[in-house]
């Protein structure tokens, strides 16, 4: 006979000698914070038995801080087993849990292991076939057999012995009281539940799944692991000619500095490795002029050099043209877009052609036509020679709040910044949003933020919306208003002709949907909708301007760098999902700094 | 000292310096003195992986069996952190297999040393798991010998240690494999390969043996594991005979450790005949093998030893008596204590061989013999020697003058409460004798020492005085009414009532049961 007993931390729970009575109780999953917390062994918090006329348990949730089981037989046919909930994920990489002794009853039958769905619950763990444990009146080990080999010391009351499941070379190691006991079992077949099995009557132990500090240091074994994980990543052989793998990262390196268009680092990274650069450096400059453009809102401009600098490239391409105008139109009530930007009068020099800086002093990274002065990936990152003026801070790393204040009030009439220091990016970011003059984006800061550092953009984003919530729609002026309207007409004649000629297409619609939406606000920009209105909205249809343009110069629609890192995600969710434990230790973004 | 603010370089070279060249206890006081602790500790938190690795291998050094440096250390602070807890981190299994070794040691070195108790987490939980690992077959063979080594100084003196070392990881399993090398293939195969293994051969033999010894110093259950390991008595007994003195004295070693067992000693110590090797190892020795290998020879000597009469026929007699005049301590302490064990129980035979062997001279030279464990144990040879009363009237026969000589030597003189009462029992057994009862009764000046030592504050020596008495007044024997007269005359009876009142109920017996002899 067995049961069950289950203790809750929660004082209003039941009391330890809950007795469960019913035939199964499913389990619930974990919350995600748990999650993070112990990654690794959280998915079988819960414990579900399936004991037939035996009794039956299971119980899960956070509240559980016990898994208590008792026995109260007295031949092997008594024995019974219980079993976790879910099988190991291989993707866990390592898996760990622990048993306590509580009492070992009358003979401390005990047997703590593994073993697969499907094996008789009514034996001890190791017995059967796919089953595997080790047993505490002997010490033995038990692998799918009815005898037992010599393996490490007894086991009773007081003890505690952990399960370790190694699922990179599928072995499995006992620990007592916190000391590793070695390999028990190797070649173990994948997905093993964890499993305790008792016998005699008064046997009591307590599982620990993670919700309480384990005895035995398995931070320490996983150090162990990710370290030997990671060396072999390194020392991964590569290339078998000499010189080959150099070449091949200088050319991917280039490449992608090619395809964002920082020109001068790529003539210079080109120069110093002795490569060629693909693409015209003209060429470089116009795309980057176009995508200046674009991320600074002003997409009439970047639509209109478009066509000039490539004549046929929208008008073979009819939805990224649409995708263009969307933007156009949600561009102008944001007030940021040329058309509307000479009616509201707030910059009188935004016809100013790019790039020539509407300031003298303003940064000289801005002027790519001095082309030394484009700052590369890494330089833009910490060199601090540009900081000659505030504005130039968008290349720099700190930026003093009175500074940035005196400049946006020379510049808007409502400026709210308060935060007091930011960094490259987001000062660059916040002087999008407070003002017309977008001269002063710098490229390189635009698109690194754009590349890697996803989460500073993200961490932005509740900045600017807390600027934005005084904005005017079309910036505040009468004549914007009206020929933001009328761009909507267009739009929208627009957009039923390209249904006429291409057919449906129903991401372009919910995007011309998602862009009028806009007007049913009152305050757009804190709107369910007014996410379209932030900067970082530009980047993807800056993106796909940028492939659309590559593309007709026959260049990889994305950098072979990104490829690359995206390749790798893959695989790794690959071997996540075929169980290859030694995903666990390895991410893209170990290796990206 | 002065230039360790110098550049990284500078630091790394002088810690470099240090380690190589603090050779010993003098030299530790130097650097001590000198604040080399204070100076370098910083270091192990330098941003250079070579400055920190020296400043570790620098400690190691300084706080070899030294207490002060040791104590010292405990308490030394590095940004905000204990030193112990900044070793701890460096065992880390991230960190490079050089660094976990070397602070394994430092935490080993100041546990052995006494600054870190040998139940602290860091020992049990962190140290000795770390060693352990760097006996695996993973490991580069110079860090399963110099973590073999290291494991075993750690646990030597304790049990518990030693119990749990020997279920982690299957060690006493994994130090089986220490004696595989070269492996057969590898001498056919790869020659660069056998090179290295030959190179390393003896050296891990040697640590296997030490920390087999120190695993099975204290633990009947891990001796019989250890046994149990494949083939092992065998590479025991191979070991003995190795060209390696290093390796030989190991397996001695480890063999002196495993001849604390009783049941092995009856088992697989007599199925192997581990005698005969352990008599040639006897030979010729060099004093460090001839201490442990004697010491074993002690225990292959005890009176259940199926060994014992092999090993006397083998002329160990002769090899013991010659132990017993080196200038060596320990080496005179083992051949007389080997010799005691020998006397035990033996046969008339052995023991005027022993006695013969041994010459009166030198017994007499043995009991003026400056140190105490030498004393007890020729006390206790004489005590062996003088059994069974057959024996005890033959002895006294031809040394009775002699013997009485020394014991009266011994009881005039400066010595201990134990060597006292051993002296007494050896006057005991004397007067069990039949004729050697007479060799007490006709000297006056020992008849007034047992009476002395009969009300003495000492109720162990009262007791030993008391078996003397009781023995002479013992009824039934020959001239014991002349015996109990005289005793009578010198007060002993009154002595005898005085002691039948005792409180301690050994002496009240002892009393009682000699006042019924006059009685009777």
């Amino acid at each position: 006979m067995w049961q069950y007993i289950l203790c809750k931390k929660a004082p209003h729970s039941p009391p330890p000698g809950f007795h469960h009575h019913a035939s199964t109780i499913t389990s619930t999953a974990m919350s995600p914070s748990h999650r993070s917390h112990v990654p690794f062994m959280v998915y079988d918090f819960c414990i579900c038995c399936i004991l037939s006329p035996l009794l039956c348990l299971v119980f899960c949730g956070e509240e559980c801080c016990l898994g208590r089981l008792t026995g109260h037989g007295k031949t092997p046919k008594d024995a019974a087993s219980v079993r976790a909930t879910h099988p190991i994920p291989a993707a866990c990489g390592i898996y760990y849990f622990e048993v306590k002794i509580v009492s070992k009853g009358r003979d401390g039958y005990m047997g703590i292991g593994l073993s697969a769905q499907g094996v008789n619950m009514n034996r001890l763990p190791g017995w059967d076939k796919h089953s595997y444990g080790y047993h505490g009146d002997d010490g033995h080990s038990f692998c799918s057999s009815g005898t037992g080999q010599p393996y490490g010391p007894t086991f009773t009351t007081g003890d505690v012995i952990g399960c370790c499941v190694n699922l990179i070379n599928n072995t499995c190691f006992y620990t007592k009281n916190g000391h590793s006991l070695g390999i028990a079992f190797t070649d173990l077949p994948p997905n093993l539940y964890p499993t305790v099995g008792l016998q005699t009557p008064g046997e009591v132990v307590d599982a620990n799944f993670g919700q309480h500090p384990f005895v035995f240091d398995i931070e320490d074994y996983m150090r162990e692991w990710r370290t030997k994980i990671q060396a072999q990543i390194d020392r991964f052989p590569i290339g078998d000619r000499e010189g080959e793998w150099q070449t091949m990262i200088q050319k991917m390196v280039s490449s992608y500095l090619v395809h964002h268009g920082y020109c001068a680092t790529a003539e210079a990274f080109a120069r110093s490795t002795d490569q060629t650069v693909l693409e015209e450096l003209a060429s470089i400059k116009n795309r980057q002029r176009i995508q200046k453009l674009v991320l600074a809102g002003r997409m009439g401009e970047a639509i209109e050099t478009t066509q000039q600098l490539y004549p046929s490239l929208l008008e073979r391409n009819p939805n990224l043209l649409f995708a263009l105008k969307v933007r156009q139109f949600i561009e102008m009530v944001n007030g940021t877009d040329s058309e509307v930007r000479c009616l509201g009068g707030h910059s009188p020099k935004s016809q100013d052609s790019y790039p020539v800086s509407p300031r003298s002093f303003s940064s000289p990274s801005m002027s790519p036509s001095h082309g030394m002065n484009i700052h590369s990936l890494a330089t833009s990152k910490g060199s601090s020679t540009h900081f000659s003026g505030y504005e130039s801070s968008c290349s720099n790393g700190v930026i003093s709040n009175k500074a940035h204040q005196s400049y946006c009030h020379s510049k808007h009439q409502s400026t709210s910044l308060n935060v007091p220091e930011l960094n490259n990016i987001n000062v660059s970011r916040s002087q999008q949003a407070n003002s017309y003059s977008s001269n002063d984006v710098d490229m390189e800061t635009e698109h690194y933020s754009n590349g890697v550092a996803e989460t500073s953009s993200n961490g932005f984003l509740n900045e600017v919306d807390s600027s934005q919530l005084r904005r005017q729609l079309c910036g505040g002026s009468q004549a914007a208003i009206e020929r933001m309207i009328h761009f909507g007409r267009e739009l929208q004649a627009m957009s039923e002709q390209l249904r006429r000629e291409c057919g449906k297409n129903t991401a372009n619609k919910k995007m011309l949907k998602d862009a009028f939406s806009l007007l049913a606000y009152s305050d757009p920009w804190s709107s369910p909708v007014g996410n379209q209105l932030d900067p970082i909205q530009r980047e993807p249809v800056c993106s796909v301007l940028n492939s659309a343009i590559l593309e007709t110069h026959n260049l990889p629609k994305q950098p072979p760098l990104a490829l690359a890192m995206g390749q790798a995600s893959q695989c790794l969710g690959l071997m996540a999902r075929s169980g290859i434990g030694s995903c666990a230790f390895a991410t893209v973004e170990d290796y990206l700094h | 000292m002065a230039l360790l603010s110098r550049s990284r370089y500078t630091q790394e070279y002088i810690c470099q310096i240090f380690s190589h060249c603090c050779k010993g206890p003098d030299h530790q006081t130097i650097l001590f003195n000198h604040g080399a602790v204070q100076n370098i500790a910083h270091l192990l938190v330098s941003t250079s992986y070579k400055v920190r690795m020296q400043a570790l291998k620098c400690f190691s050094v300084l706080a070899f069996e030294n207490p002060q440096v040791s104590m010292t250390l405990v308490n030394v602070l590095v940004d905000g952190e204990l030193l112990p807890q900044i070793f701890v981190k460096m065992l880390q299994r991230d960190k490079p297999i050089e660094m976990q070794l070397t602070s394994a040691k430092c935490l080993t070195y100041m546990c052995r040393a006494g600054a870190i108790r040998t139940d602290d987490n860091c020992i049990v939980l962190k140290t000795l798991p770390c060693l352990v690992r760097m006996c695996s077959k993973e490991r580069l063979l110079e860090e399963r010998v110099e973590g073999a080594e290291t494991l075993a100084y750690l646990i030597e003196t304790d049990v518990e240690l030693q119990r749990i070392a020997s279920i982690t990881d299957h060690l006493i399993a994994m130090l089986a494999d220490y004696f595989k090398y070269p492996s057969s293939v590898s001498a056919i195969t790869d020659i660069k390969r056998l090179d290295h293994d030959l190179k390393h051969a003896h050296e891990l033999r040697q640590a296997a043996f030490k920390l087999y010894a120190s695993l099975g110093a204290n633990d009947e259950d891990i001796r019989k594991k250890i046994i149990e390991t494949e083939n092992m008595m065998d590479r025991i007994v191979n070991g003995l005979s190795e060209s390696s003195i290093k390796v030989r004295l190991a397996a001695v070693r480890c063999l002196h450790s495993l001849s604390r067992s009783v049941q092995q000693l009856r088992t697989s110590f007599q199925d192997h005949a581990v005698w005969k090797p352990l008599m040639k190892v006897l030979q010729n020795a060099p004093d460090e093998i001839l201490v442990v290998a004697s010491s074993t020879l002690c225990n292959l000597l005890l009176e259940f030893s199926p060994s014992k009469e092999p090993i006397l026929e083998s002329g160990a007699v002769e090899l013991l008596c010659s132990l017993t005049q080196s200038e060596n301590l320990a080496l005179r302490v083992n051949g007389i204590w080997a010799l005691m064990n020998m006397a035990f129980q033996a046969e008339q035979k052995i023991k005027s061989d022993i006695l013969r062997g041994l010459s009166t001279e030198q017994l007499f030279q043995l009991l003026s013999d400056s140190d105490v464990n030498v004393l007890m144990k020729t006390l206790g040879l004489l005590r062996n020697l003088l059994s069974t009363r057959p024996h005890i009237d033959h002895i006294m026969s031809s040394h009775g003058k002699q013997i009485m000589q020394a014991v009266t030597l011994i009881l005039e003189g400066e010595h201990n409460i134990e060597v006292k009462e051993q002296t007494l029992c050896i006057l005991a057994n004397i007067a069990d004798g039949t004729t050697a009862k007479e060799l007490i009764m006709t000297n006056d000046d020992i008849l007034q020492k047992i009476k002395y030592y009969m009300s003495h504050s000492n109720a162990k020596l009262q007791l030993a005085a008391m078996f003397c008495i009781s023995n002479l007044v013992w009824n039934e024997e020959e001239g014991s009414q002349e015996r109990q007269d005289k005793l009578r005359d010198m007060g002993i009876v009154d002595i005898l009532h005085k002691l039948s009142q005792s409180s301690d109920p050994n002496l009240c017996d002892k009393a009682k049961t000699a006042l019924q002899q006059y009685l009777a």
